[in-house]
């Protein structure tokens, strides 16, 4: 069997039992990513050659002695908002095209320090803000199950190397659904843990309150395992939780859902919902009940709002957050200025594409003197409220269970001129990412075009746990995980 | 036209803090550029800040000795502006809830009555780099060490009205966060940063006048002399009819003028908005509280104890308490010796004068307490003249010898023995034949002559109180 047919649990397995060398597994998918990148375009930068020379001193050392961390010599590819020292983190922005960080982000320190081996860094929408990486300033990435279709955003490029297996993992970033949405999208595995549980040291940030990075893999086992890696108190970052680690591969154990109460809340399943993801979810949620889970209507009468309260708080979070891009310090700075006030605005104007101006616009708009109270004072105000329709439900239910898009993947193109649609792709996941919970998406089916259908269960705060056990029970009641794309 | 004058005052004090306020970089003033930042300072994408306990310590404290209620809630902002020196697009300040508000400081103002300042707020922010422009290169340079220092920015009322206040007050706040060692009070390095705003109304009138801001004064003289040019140029324009603008004006030291830096319309609307970075930061009242019992003795209270229980002269008590160092050398002084007034003669009169000439802080004073103790006791045991105390006191400060070396090398120990002086008072009186006739025919005043003639013929180390004493025995 090909090596990148693997899932990391099983790669993991051969490499510690010394079948494979690291080496061998580098040249594997580098293999497989020289067959389909060129079809694909997951990457923005492959380091193939540090990744070499990182399987070779792992294979000289282990020679000796061979002990091992639980990741070493594991290939992933990194969202490339996501600071690796040494290797290009651009954003997918003309901005950042040159940008080599200084430093490595909280979780590619912990993940290097399990020896893990980075492939390259996956395309991206810029600076994250985008449902399909057709915002990218170096071109779209392209859905392996229909190379017309976008495989979604902004981790995009993450999920569609994952499902294409040009690399054994990923790590993506979610700030509104950026890690689910595409994990939907490509047919694999994505989970956006409650924010707090993993470091955002290094992610260069879009919305602070919201973003969170997060594993995207091929099965929900390689989920709780990458998870386990990245998850911890940081002290660089003030807003993750110190709260210990539970060992979420024993929560895969429990192979039954009894005892578990299942919501269904009757706001994600109204029109516009496409028919093959409603029939795929509803059927998904036969099989939670008889893997024995208690499944509940419920109310989230708040979701309506969700969507406007993100486009506030969040753009109001990125205009801040991408002032530092003046072309003073880092990254990109226009030529031939007159002065300062020049520099800044060509800097800002060649260097920022269409979507990021957009945001960065409406965010500065929000935060104006005068107009404060009426968006972004309202929106926190509104946001407070969605938490709490989450917390109601959660007294009643212990997870909650929704489709993770509206629809499957869209064909490239079908959206870029119209934002608004683009933004309503995201309408299943933004409000987790406003109520800071844990939520994952997985495989439930295909539509009549063959392409995959995502289904969402999202967990109680700090509770990956239930939700990875529950995605688990169903992930091994049915065969959704194992189809894998043709690529053509 | 009659106008009177109404001040507030904004200051920026850098606090002394090991790190940076939200980073693990050094505060060191004047290192090479750029070596005392890190990926947090830089403002590199993906950096977050951290809050800087040491900071928020101080900063209580300050907040404490000013009088000040302390927020049990924090919340740190973003302030945004683009500067080349600013290297996030924003500063990271406080806002909506400061950490210290409504304090007060007592001054005395300059009729000498006591005035109390009121203190708006204080809060804390992250000071910015500089830019750096030398001539005959391209472009500017920024150096971005200072960049994130903590600052305690601390606000006033309008509740001055002179220059001479501002000055006071200034002075008095100085001393104060000093005595805390929250600030080293460096104005020209700019540790204490003072912006005057200032506006004129109609005597009488309760509206405020329109409001100048004031920027770029780095000593007390300057403050002064901007205080007092800006009410000068405002009285001119109001009295010649003219209207005040509302704006920020660069004190020109060479000029000895205010010029316009920006008007209202070019103020920046920073669109201030909580840091999502940082987590709400709550501070246990019993945390305040231990604190607030652990505050040193402050300036006005320590200048009061002087006078009652020292017995000093107002005067006195307030020279010797303008810093905790002087005081604190005073009162070691005046333990081991404990002519409070003596003491405070030396350390206001030699002692100032030596540290003042060579820039000397009393901390590093050669003359340590214990020295300068020796010396004023060798004066009381009559070992030493008070003239030779004097005489020898500038070699002590720069010898770095003891005072009893000093006296001893150099002969100067004053002749007591009675033996050794009857002799020289025997010659004396013999040389002298024709004064001591008059003596004895009751002219007092040759006395004098007579101790004169004695402490001479000692080469000026003859005890004079004991001459004395011998001479009327003798011709008695």
């Amino acid at each position: 069997m090909s090596l990148h047919k693997l899932t990391l649990c099983e790669l993991q397995k051969q490499f510690q039992t010394g079948e494979v060398t690291a080496t061998e597994i580098v040249r594997a998918y580098f293999l497989r990513i020289g067959h389909v990148e060129p079809k694909v375009k997951a990457f923005v930068t492959q380091a193939q050659e540090s990744a070499f020379m990182e399987a070779d001193v792992l294979d000289r050392k282990l020679k000796g002695w061979r002990k091992t961390q639980p990741l070493t010599g594991m290939p992933l590819a990194i969202k490339d908002n996501i600071c690796t020292d040494g290797i290009t983190t651009t954003c997918s922005s003309r901005m950042l095209q040159n940008f080599v960080p200084p430093y490595d982000a909280t979780v590619i320190a912990k993940l290097r320090a399990q020896e893990c081996i980075v492939l390259g860094k996956t395309n991206l929408d810029e600076f994250a803000m985008g449902s399909s990486t057709e915002n990218s300033a170096f071109g779209p990435s392209r859905n392996p199950w229909n190379l017309r279709c976008v495989p979604g955003g902004s981790s995009g490029g993450s999920a569609a190397a994952v499902a294409a297996e040009e690399c054994v993992a990923a790590l993506g970033s979610d700030t509104g659904g950026s890690i689910r949405q595409p994990a939907a999208f490509c047919g694999v595995v994505g989970l956006k843990p409650t924010y707090g549980r993993v470091s955002r040291y290094g992610l260069v940030a879009f919305a602070s309150s919201l973003d969170q990075i997060g594993p995207i893999t091929k099965d929900v086992s390689d989920a709780a395992f990458l998870l386990q890696a990245i998850a911890g108190h940081d002290p660089m970052d003030s807003t993750s939780v110190d709260r210990p680690v539970p060992d979420y591969m024993k929560a895969l154990k429990k192979r039954d859902l009894k005892t578990v109460k299942v919501g269904v809340p009757a706001e994600f399943f109204t029109e516009g919902l496409d028919q093959d993801v409603e029939q795929s979810v509803r059927a998904a949620i036969e099989e939670l009940k008889h893997l024995g889970a208690e499944i509940k209507e419920i109310r989230l009468p708040r979701t309506d709002a969700a969507v406007a309260v993100y486009y506030v708080i969040a753009t109001a979070e990125a205009s801040s957050n991408l002032a530092r891009f003046d072309g003073v310090k880092f990254g990109f700075r226009a030529k031939e200025t007159k002065d300062l006030l020049d520099l800044y605005m060509k800097t800002r104007q060649e260097g920022f594409g269409p979507e990021v101006k957009r945001r960065i616009m409406l965010g500065t708009y929000v935060l104006s003197a005068g107009y404060y109270d009426a968006y972004y004072g309202k929106a926190q105000a509104v946001r407070t409220l969605v938490c709490q329709d989450f917390d109601a439900a959660f007294k009643e239910v212990d997870l909650i269970v929704t489709p993770a898009t509206p629809t499957p993947a869209f064909k490239l193109g079908e959206k870029s001129e119209d934002p608004l649609q683009m933004y309503l792709s995201d309408i299943f996941t933004i409000s987790v990412n406003l109520a800071g919970l844990p939520a994952i998406a997985l495989p439930c089916g295909f539509s009549k075009e063959g392409l995959p259908i995502g289904l969402q269960l999202i967990g109680r705060a700090f509770e990956e746990e239930t939700i990875l056990r529950a995605a688990h029970a169903y992930e091994q009641s049915t065969q959704w995980h194992r189809q894998k794309p043709a690529i053509r | 036209m009659i106008f009177e004058t109404v001040i507030g005052v904004e200051v920026h004090a850098q606090l002394r803090t090991n790190s940076k306020m939200f980073c693990g970089c050094g505060t060191t003033f004047g290192l090479s550029a750029n070596s005392q930042t890190c990926p947090v300072c830089l403002g590199l994408p993906g950096s977050l800040p951290v809050i800087n306990r040491m900071a928020v310590e101080m900063a209580v404290r300050a907040g404490l000795a000013l009088n000040c209620t302390i927020a049990a809630n924090n919340r740190f902002a973003r302030k945004h502006y683009f500067y080349p020196d600013l290297p996030k697009g924003y500063q990271i300040s406080q806002y909506e809830s400061p950490i210290c508000e409504h304090g007060w400081i007592e001054v005395r103002d300059s009729g000498g009555e006591t005035k109390r300042i009121r203190i708006r707020r204080a809060h804390l922010e992250e000071d910015a780099g500089k830019n750096i422009h030398e001539t005959g290169t391209n472009g500017s340079r920024v150096d971005l060490n200072r960049a994130g220092t903590p600052l305690l920015e601390i606000v006033t009322e309008p509740d001055m009205h002179t220059a001479d206040e501002v000055v006071a007050y200034l002075k008095g706040l100085r001393e104060i966060l000093m005595y805390l060692d929250v600030c080293d009070g460096n104005m020209e390095e700019g540790s204490f940063r003072c912006e005057p705003n200032l506006s004129l109304r109609p005597s009488g009138q309760k509206e405020f006048g329109t409001k100048v801001e004031l920027k770029n004064i780095n000593s007390f003289k300057y403050v002064k002399d901007a205080v007092e040019y800006e009410i000068r140029r405002q009285t001119k324009v109001l009295n010649e009819g003219g209207t005040i603008r509302q704006e920020t004006r660069l004190w020109n030291i060479e000029r000895g003028e205010t010029a316009v830096m920006r008007s209202k319309e070019e103020a920046h609307d920073y669109r201030y908005f909580p840091d999502p970075d940082l987590v709400p930061l709550k501070l246990d009242q019993a945390w305040i509280d231990g604190f607030r019992s652990r505050l040193p003795e402050l300036p006005a209270v320590r200048t009061k104890r002087f006078v009652s229980d020292y017995g000093l002269p107002e005067y006195d008590a307030t020279i010797l308490t303008a810093s905790k160092g002087m005081a604190e050398y005073f009162e070691t002084c005046a333990e081991q010796f404990p002519q409070p007034k003596i003491v405070s003669n030396w350390v206001m009169g030699e002692l100032m004068r030596e540290l003042n000439n060579s820039g000397t802080n009393i901390s590093a004073s050669p003359v340590t307490p214990e020295r300068l103790v020796s010396l004023l006791q060798m004066v009381d045991k009559g070992v030493i003249s008070l003239k030779v105390a004097r005489e020898i006191f500038p070699e002590l400060y720069s010898s770095g010898k003891v005072p009893e070396q000093i006296v001893q090398e150099k002969g100067l120990t004053q002749v007591s023995d009675e033996g050794a002086l009857e002799q020289i008072i025997t010659e004396a009186l013999n040389k002298n034949p024709a004064q001591v006739a008059q003596f004895k025919e009751g002219k007092q005043q040759v006395l004098g002559f007579l101790v004169g003639q004695v402490m001479k013929a000692s080469g000026g180390k003859a005890n004079p109180g004991k001459v004395n004493e011998l001479l009327r025995k003798k011709l008695g």
